[in-house]
């Protein structure tokens, strides 16, 4: 983050609470019965049940495509010989990368002391979770056999063979569990406090005893802080290197091939450049409705905004430095194959999606140095849109532009996906948004006791600037 | 306010806790001994066939030599298992009315095959050769164990992956002089590690462990 | 793509008898089995259609349910089933009396030949305990020495084509033969009491001796019989050119190896036609390019439509087929002969003046090639100049013509159809070939055909003219009768069957042998009387001799004896022909899969990539850049022909190299009864192919429908795009420069660029390939042989346009254009890409299973039992040679194709990645041969199957290792170079530049 920019002064106040990371006026009591009356509110807005049952449609969406496609076999995909990855892919590294900004926020903004993290923090580590839930869902499917994928994993066999660590693909199988793993723990230890919250003030049994599981025993005893703050700690520093790894690792399945286009140096800094970007852009798209909807505007403030705009200002940079590096080498190397995947890129059959996606990752961000434009939340709704969109288009110009024409013009072709393609990626939303939908509604979405701490000490937020 | 759980409770999930990882150890462990059973390999499960053949008669007790019905297997990737012919050979006047063989004088009047029940049944991608496993002085009964004694056939080997790669990677272990493959009572101790190594070295043993040795 | 006469306008109600009668015979599953296959059947939609309009829609072939029924079998294995549960008890099945010779596990080879387009082509047949699975050459036969053609191959796939006829039937329904034989012998016991007045046999026999011999004694039972033969694909220019110019008719055969300089007009001599597999060895053998080469043939081919041959071609000229004519008379009079030339545009003139001093300075060592479209005076000017330059009987000799029949095909077909219109026939005998669909239009010849009273087809399908008979019977396959065959220099072959007819078939010598009153003598003791009387051998040494010619495949001292020809001295060639009208020219050829429509349903074939255009399962109207955009016409666009009020709807296709105001259109396509696969594929050019003009027509006017049909190729790029991947250099550099001449301006020519990492050290062996570009003419025979061998499925025209092809082994053809030329003198060069075992196999290291990894040899493996199919490999590897099963690709069910399988290949099923082995299992069996007999392996021991097939000998297969070995004294020589080698990744396969020869009097511009 020391790359960003040095930001400018907080705006004077536009809406409530405008440079502070909490409104005023909040007591103890009220930021928690704010907080916890989402859940445990008796009445469930319709909203929410319109939403939930528009998000679970397109799950059965997601169930139908995996069921065809483990029924007919990878066919039914547009992939073909030599574009042998297509939307599968593409939808694993873009669900990833969305999911980084939530270890970011949490874990290396923790470390860092940013106390205006604490109201986003919990739900960015739940949209991790997510994220990484709807990734893991493609590398298991998109192999030719998918009931034999477990042989990617080491155990001990009557075949005497183990899996070949030489493989990207193989490092994607523990990067992407260890990520996994790691951000539940994180979310979930974060939780322990607030499910006893809740636990203490849901009215019927049942929910209290749900509640009361998760929250093992949770009492809010001095021991008890002072153990789960190093626990929270402790973890905070083993997430932190994953924000790192995890996309660098994913980055080799393609900078480990040789293919024009993937085999590429500068690729590990610039995908994690890239995720966090996603990431943030996520972030900004999924907190600014829920801010309005559930009149949370109080906790997560325009500060919050502001500086995830200039995060994504930031990594955006990055990022542009990244597509002129891919050029530059294609130039500077002299290299017949390269040279040519660059023109390829530019003019080529996929023409489109590289212009499309210079103008999403590279112009649009650009609009964010204005202060008039980081403090309308609508235009950041849309900025962040039109990222989320272009990281997409980033992968599908790396995966599919590179693999369709690589060294044999006689082997050139085109990829075209088809409905059970998209069918799948269209899915994920929907198991992401069905998750997202559940959580709001049964676990409180912004950290109550994280949120206590900064009521006392006003300014304590003053050190906030990045 | 009341206590919604039994102080016991601790316990409890302390050790659901910790117990969660050897649950699922166990359970990979059990399901790698399921693979490697007897059910999954069907090792020393005697077979139904439809005449119940013995080896143990036809070998210990008449002292019949391999080649003579499974007469290919010098010459062949398969073995080879005896034609109808073969059996009456003996048969049309030995126990020629036994109701156990009404199946093979059946088969022979009609020209029809006996359908016999695989007893080493290796999956159809992996290819293996009988004869030259022969002529490198692998012996019968290192793969199909002492066979006179099976009054029905049954498999002694799992003929899993990781048993034929035992003897690939050390095929010296197993090899006999040439002169006694065929015999069922040779004792692997009747050579010592030096003599077997030598003996493999003057056959030229060259175990190989390529994928498309077996697989292609 | 249906023709102008479609199908679906006119069902006749034949069809759904024959559906009820094929089902009449089956029961219980077999019924609903052949419901389901019937029903997709078009004449039964056609029926349907008449029947029950509305029905029609609703009623679809069940192939969707079963569909359905094998992904739900998927979809228990993707539950983990098939992945844990026990194997499931297996039959093991011995002989109940074993037969002599056979041992179980081991392959036999028996000899015998395959005939087609009026020659026969000698063969080795494997055969698995009884099933022949594959088909190649034999080393003794003179038309193969040891090499065979892409058609021969897929020969073994049309003996397990499932549609092939099951059984007999009358009008329709099923009946027997004996039911036949009753019939047909009251009729001719009629037929003989009036000399055979009125009994008429039409067959399609293509140079069979004892099948002449049987014809020939009819006349004795029936005086007044009349035989009738007629074949599509026939030899009638070259006979009616022989008659020009010699006064007779005679048999025509090259010595291509003697030929320096060789000029073939409109003759693709390497690509198709008699001794077409032979020619390419002997023409290869004159241009070995190797260090220190002497010399190099030169070719010259003039010709309409791009051809291999015109492909090989140091110099080639684009002419229209009329236009031929008017070359070959200016070489004539260049020549110094009195003839008449017409003039000729600038660069025809100055090829046509090169040419001739080309040959003029290689008197002796020259050729002139008509070819089999060549009009008869094109034929007899090629005559006339190898004659006056002495080339005849030093690199052509003549014989007497291999069939001695009364009459030119197209004339004796005509006579027939004549007989009937005239009433003159009683009953009709057609014994093999298909001539309700490829007889010439003007005939109608299925209308005539419908008119006689008792009317016979011997086929080995329900075809059109079976449809149109009272009787149909089963034809046995080549593979399945015994028989013989005359070579294209007449040396004969015994066909010998490896199977009993499969189906029931009989052979036309039985059918005759029937007819001629002996009952149901076999073809076999038919063969053995033939020979006895032919050799005048009796008892022991017949039998000697009989032995002798089975085990060799061929029958000794039977090729035609040479015959002393002389000019007819009244040869005048009289005014040179008009010059053609501005209109567009119409060329008909025999097709590279479908010939004359017989392969049509071969599954193989159609998915098999068309010389030069690489498409599958179409034939197209091809037409020249510049016509095209004349017309405003793209690749797919369908236009409608019309011709002398005939009518045809076709899709284009744009070709370089094609004459400019010319269209060609291949025969074989548009059957209307071809069986599942064939039927309604491609669009019938008989419809405009005529009797007097076979080959040509001028004047035919093309209209736009603006419809559109998608047509398929297997490479999308023309292009090297500058990328020096198939090198060529022109011989004269290379003699001056070996090294440098087919070095690229820029990157490295190292195979084996500096790497980090230390090599592996192969001990042992270190199987490597040497594909020579020179010598390679891209006949595809490699492609169809990889396929034969190792099990390769066909996936279908849909998932080829996806990309998802499957061969091992494909052969990339490029276009290089000379600089500022026209698109009429574009060169090709053909490159066959098989798997390049790369020391440091970029493929290798990506596979998270290791599934496929490298053998102590050198073999880059794919272990099919371990993939789990990420594709990881496949995006990297380069030269995209693996090949993925997106679907259940191999056909599980069909019982007929089980029996072809190679049983020592897997094979593969879904989601499993496969690709060439190098035949690895060809080299386990060598491997295990030598160490049974105590002995090394030695060169040339192990021959993969596209080694094995290839005519021209362009890939040689060994140990690297072995300092002596072929291959590895190919990778000595100077043009030797790997495919992408800069990428370091250490190619196994590796290749020679390709070598031109160019006339430095045209290579002007």
């Amino acid at each position: 983050m020391s790359h960003a920019p040095q930001a400018p002064q907080a705006p004077q106040t536009p809406g409530p609470g405008g440079d502070k990371v909490i409104a005023p006026g909040h007591t103890l009591a009220t930021v928690s019965d704010k907080i916890t009356k989402i859940v445990l509110t008796r009445a469930t807005p319709r909203g929410w049940y319109l939403g939930f049952a528009g998000s679970f449609l397109l799950v059965m969406v997601l169930m139908v495509s995996i069921g065809k496609l483990l029924v007919s076999g990878i066919g039914v995909w547009g992939v073909n010989v030599p574009v042998g990855w297509g939307l599968a892919i593409i939808n694993m590294v873009w669900w990833i990368g969305i999911g980084h900004a939530g270890t970011l926020i949490s874990a290396i903004l923790l470390l860092f002391r940013q106390e205006w993290r604490t109201s986003i923090n919990r739900f960015a580590e739940a949209m991790t979770l997510f994220a990484v839930a709807c990734a893991v869902v493609f590398p298991s499917l998109h192999v030719g056999r998918p009931w034999l994928a477990y042989w990617l994993l080491p155990y001990p066999n009557t075949m005497s063979l183990f899996p070949q660590f030489r493989s990207p693909l193989e490092w994607d199988v523990f990067a992407i569990s260890t990520y996994g793993t790691v951000s539940a723990l994180f979310w979930y230890v974060g939780l322990i406090p607030d499910l006893a919250a809740l636990r203490d003030r849901a009215k019927s049994k049942p929910w209290k005893i749900a509640y009361g599981i998760l929250a093992m025993g949770w009492r809010g005893a001095a021991r008890h802080w002072e153990r789960y703050e190093t626990a929270y700690l402790l973890l905070a520093g083993l997430a932190t290197p994953l924000v790192i790894s995890v996309h660098t690792v994913v980055s080799f399945d393609f900078a480990v091939g040789n293919v024009p286009g993937w085999h590429a140096t500068i690729f590990p800094p610039y995908f994690v450049a890239g995720a966090i970007y996603s990431g943030f852009a996520m972030v900004l798209t999924l907190a600014i409705p829920l801010r309005k909807i559930y009149g949370l505007q109080d906790f997560i403030t325009l500060r919050h905004l502001q500086n995830m705009a200039k995060i994504v200002l930031a990594t955006g940079l990055i990022v542009a430095y990244g597509y002129a590096m891919e050029a530059f080498f294609a130039w500077y190397s002299a290299n017949p194959y390269e040279e040519s995947m660059l023109v390829n890129r530019m003019t080529g059959p996929y023409w489109w999606a590289y212009w499309t996606l210079l103008l999403c990752n590279v112009l649009t961000p650009q609009l964010l140095w204005s202060k008039k434009i980081r403090s309308s939340v609508v235009a950041l709704f849309v900025i962040a849109l039109v990222v989320n969109v272009g990281m997409w288009l980033e992968r599908f110009v790396i995966v599919v532009t590179s693999l369709s024409r690589d060294f044999l013009p006689s082997s050139w072709d085109t990829y075209t996906p088809t409905r059970w393609d998209w069918g799948l990626y269209i899915g994920t939303f929907g198991l992401f948004l069905s998750l997202l939908f559940l959580f709001i509604r049964f676990l409180p979405m912004i950290s109550i006791f994280e949120m206590r701490t900064l009521v006392p000490t006003e300014g304590g937020d003053e050190e906030g600037h990045g | 306010m009341a206590q919604i759980f039994h102080p016991s409770f601790n316990t409890l999930s302390k050790v659901s806790i910790f117990g969660a990882v050897f649950f699922l150890g166990a359970a990979v462990w059990g399901w790698d001994m399921l693979l490697r059973s007897p059910y999954n390999t069907q090792v020393d499960v005697a077979r139904e066939q439809p005449v119940p053949f013995s080896h143990k008669h036809h070998v210990a007790g008449l002292g019949i030599d391999c080649r003579f019905c499974h007469s290919s297997v010098e010459d062949s990737s398969f073995a080879g298992i005896p034609p109808t012919k073969t059996c009456m050979g003996c048969h049309s006047m030995v126990w020629k009315d036994a109701a156990m063989l009404a199946p093979v004088r059946e088969s022979f009047q009609s020209d029809r095959p006996i359908p016999w029940t695989r007893v080493h049944d290796l999956p159809d991608f992996a290819y293996f050769d009988h004869s030259i496993h022969v002529k490198k002085g692998i012996g019968c009964t290192t793969c199909h164990g002492q066979v006179d004694e099976m009054p029905l056939t049954w498999r002694t080997a799992t003929l899993n992956m990781d048993w034929c790669l035992d003897c690939h990677r050390d095929p010296a272990a197993n090899v006999r002089p040439r002169a006694r493959v065929f015999d069922v009572h040779w004792d692997a101790r009747g050579l010592d590690d030096a003599e077997r190594a030598a003996l493999a070295a003057s056959y030229d043993v060259k175990s190989r462990l390529d994928c498309s040795t077996c697989h292609r | 793509m249906t023709n102008a006469e479609s199908p679906r306008t006119a069902p006749d109600l034949r069809a759904i008898d024959a559906i009820r009668a094929e089902l009449s015979s089956a029961r219980g599953d077999d019924f609903w089995h052949r419901l389901e296959e019937l029903s997709a059947r078009p004449a039964f939609q056609d029926w349907l259609q008449q029947e029950f309009p509305s029905q029609a829609p609703r009623f679809v072939p069940a192939l969707e349910r079963r569909e359905f029924l094998r992904l739900m079998g998927a979809s228990l294995g993707v539950v983990g089933l098939a992945a844990c549960t026990r194997q499931p008890d297996e039959r093991i099945v011995p002989f109940a009396r074993a037969p002599e010779y056979v041992v179980p596990g081991q392959p036999r080879y028996f000899a015998s030949a395959l005939t087609l387009g009026g020659a026969a082509l000698g063969v080795l047949v494997e055969s698995h305990m009884g099933r022949p699975t594959k088909i190649e050459g034999n080393p003794d036969h003179p038309a193969s020495l040891g090499a065979t053609d892409a058609l021969a191959q897929a020969a073994i796939l049309s003996l397990y084509d499932p549609d092939r006829s099951h059984s007999c039937l009358r009008a329709g329904q099923i009946d027997t033969w004996s039911a036949f034989t009753g019939e047909l012998s009251g009729r001719l016991e009629r037929l003989a009491a009036l000399q055979g007045q009125g009994l008429s046999i039409l067959h399609a026999g293509e140079s069979s001796p004892t099948l002449a011999d049987q014809l020939a004694r009819l006349s004795t039972r029936f005086p007044r019989a009349r035989v009738h033969r007629w074949t599509p694909v026939h030899r009638d220019q070259e006979r009616a050119g022989a008659e020009l110019a010699f006064g007779r008719d005679v048999g025509t055969h090259y010595h291509l190896d003697r030929a320096e300089v060789v000029l073939a007009l409109e003759a693709d001599l390497l690509g198709s036609g008699p001794g077409a597999v032979r020619y390419a060895r002997d023409f290869a053998h004159g241009r070995l390019g190797r260090a220190g080469a002497a010399g190099m043939n030169r070719l010259y081919a003039v010709e309409s439509t791009l051809s291999l041959t015109g492909a090989m071609a140091d110099e080639r000229l684009a002419l229209r087929p009329s236009e031929v004519e008017g070359f070959a008379r200016r070489v004539a009079r260049e020549l110094g002969l009195a003839v008449e030339a017409p003039a000729l545009d600038a660069f025809a003139e100055r090829f046509a003046v090169a040419a001739a001093r080309a040959l003029d300075a290689r008197r002796g060592a020259g050729l002139v090639v008509a070819g089999r479209e060549a009009d008869p005076a094109v034929h007899a000017l090629a005559h006339t100049i190898n004659y006056e330059l002495g080339n005849t009987g030093a690199t052509l000799e003549h014989t007497d013509p291999l069939d001695d029949l009364a009459r030119p095909a197209a004339a004796d077909l005509r006579a027939l159809v004549e007989d009937v219109r005239a009433r003159r026939v009683d009953t009709l005998l057609v014994l093999g070939g298909n001539p309700a669909y490829d007889a010439p239009a003007e005939l109608d010849f299925a209308g005539a055909l419908a008119s006689v009273p008792f009317r016979v087809h011997l086929s080995a399908q329900v075809d059109e003219t079976s449809a149109l008979c009272h009787w149909h019977v089963p034809e046995a396959h080549a593979l399945e009768s015994w028989g013989d065959a005359r070579a294209h220099d007449g040396t004969v072959t015994i066909v010998q069957p490896l199977i009993a007819p499969l189906f029931g078939g009989k052979s036309a010598l039985e059918l005759l042998a029937f007819v001629l009153g002996e009952g149901e003598k076999s073809a076999y003791e038919t063969l053995r009387e033939r020979w006895r009387a032919k050799s005048g051998l009796a008892g022991a040494d017949f039998e000697r001799f009989w032995r002798e010619a089975l085990h060799d495949g061929v029958v000794a001292g039977t090729g035609a004896p040479g015959v002393e020809v002389h000019l007819r001295s009244s040869l005048d060639f009289g005014a040179s022909p008009a010059t053609a009208t501005g209109g567009l020219e119409l060329a008909l050829r025999p097709d590279a899969s479908t010939f004359d429509g017989r392969f049509a349903n071969n599954a193989w074939l159609q998915e098999l990539p068309r010389p030069i255009t690489r498409l599958v399962w179409d034939n197209a109207l091809l037409i020249g850049p510049r016509t095209a955009r004349e017309r405003e016409l793209e690749n797919g666009d369908v236009v409608e022909l019309a011709h002398e009020g005939r009518h045809l709807r076709a899709p284009v296709w744009v070709v370089p190299g094609q004459a400019e105001g010319t269209l060609t259109l291949h025969l074989g396509y548009g059957r209307r009864r071809a069986g599942a696969l064939g039927t309604g594929v491609g669009c019938d050019a008989y419809a405009l192919r005529t009797g007097e003009r076979p080959w040509f027509v001028t004047g035919v006017e093309l209209v736009r429908t603006g419809e559109r049909h998608e047509l398929v190729t297997v490479q999308k790029h023309p292009s090297q795009e500058h990328r020096s991947l198939a090198r060529v250099a022109t011989f004269d550099r290379f003699r001056a420069d070996p090294l440098g001449a087919t070095r690229p301006e820029h990157g490295t020519s190292e195979l084996a660029p500096p790497s980090l990492y230390p090599g592996f050290p192969y001990e042992g062996h270190a199987w490597g390939m040497v594909i020579d570009l020179n010598a390679c003419i891209g006949c595809n025979a490699c492609m169809i042989a990889c396929q034969a061998e190792n099990n390769i499925p066909v996936v279908g025209k849909g998932q080829v346009a996806n990309g998802r092809e499957m061969h091992w082994i494909r052969i990339d053809r490029y276009y290089e254009e000379p600089a500022g030329t026209v698109d009429e003198r574009v060169t090709v060069v053909h490159q066959p890409v098989p798997c390049m075992h790369c020391e440091n196999a970029p493929c290798e290291v990506v596979c998270p299973v290791g599934a496929t990894v490298h053998s102590s040899e050198g073999l880059n493996e794919m272990v099919y039992n371990r993939c789990v199919g990420t594709r990881y490999c496949s995006n990297n590897c380069p030269y995209k040679v693996r090949r993925f099963n997106f679907f259940p690709y191999a056909d599980f069910e069909t019982e007929s194709l089980k029996l072809q399988r190679n049983p020592d290949v897997t094979v593969r099923s879904r989601g499993v990645m496969e690709k060439c082995t190098y035949c690895v299992q060809r080299i386990n069996q060598a491997r295990i041969q030598a160490q049974k007999e105590e002995r090394p392996l030695r060169d040339g021991e192990i021959v993969s199957a596209c080694q094995a097939v290839c005519p021209t000998q362009a890939i040689v297969f060994g140990d690297v290792n072995d300092e002596a070995s072929a291959v590895a004294r190919l990778r000595k020589e100077p043009h030797h170079y790997g495919l992408l080698a800069e990428l370091g990744t250490r190619p196994r396969t590796t290749y020679l530049a390709k070598l031109r020869n160019p006339d430095a009097e045209l290579s002007g511009t």
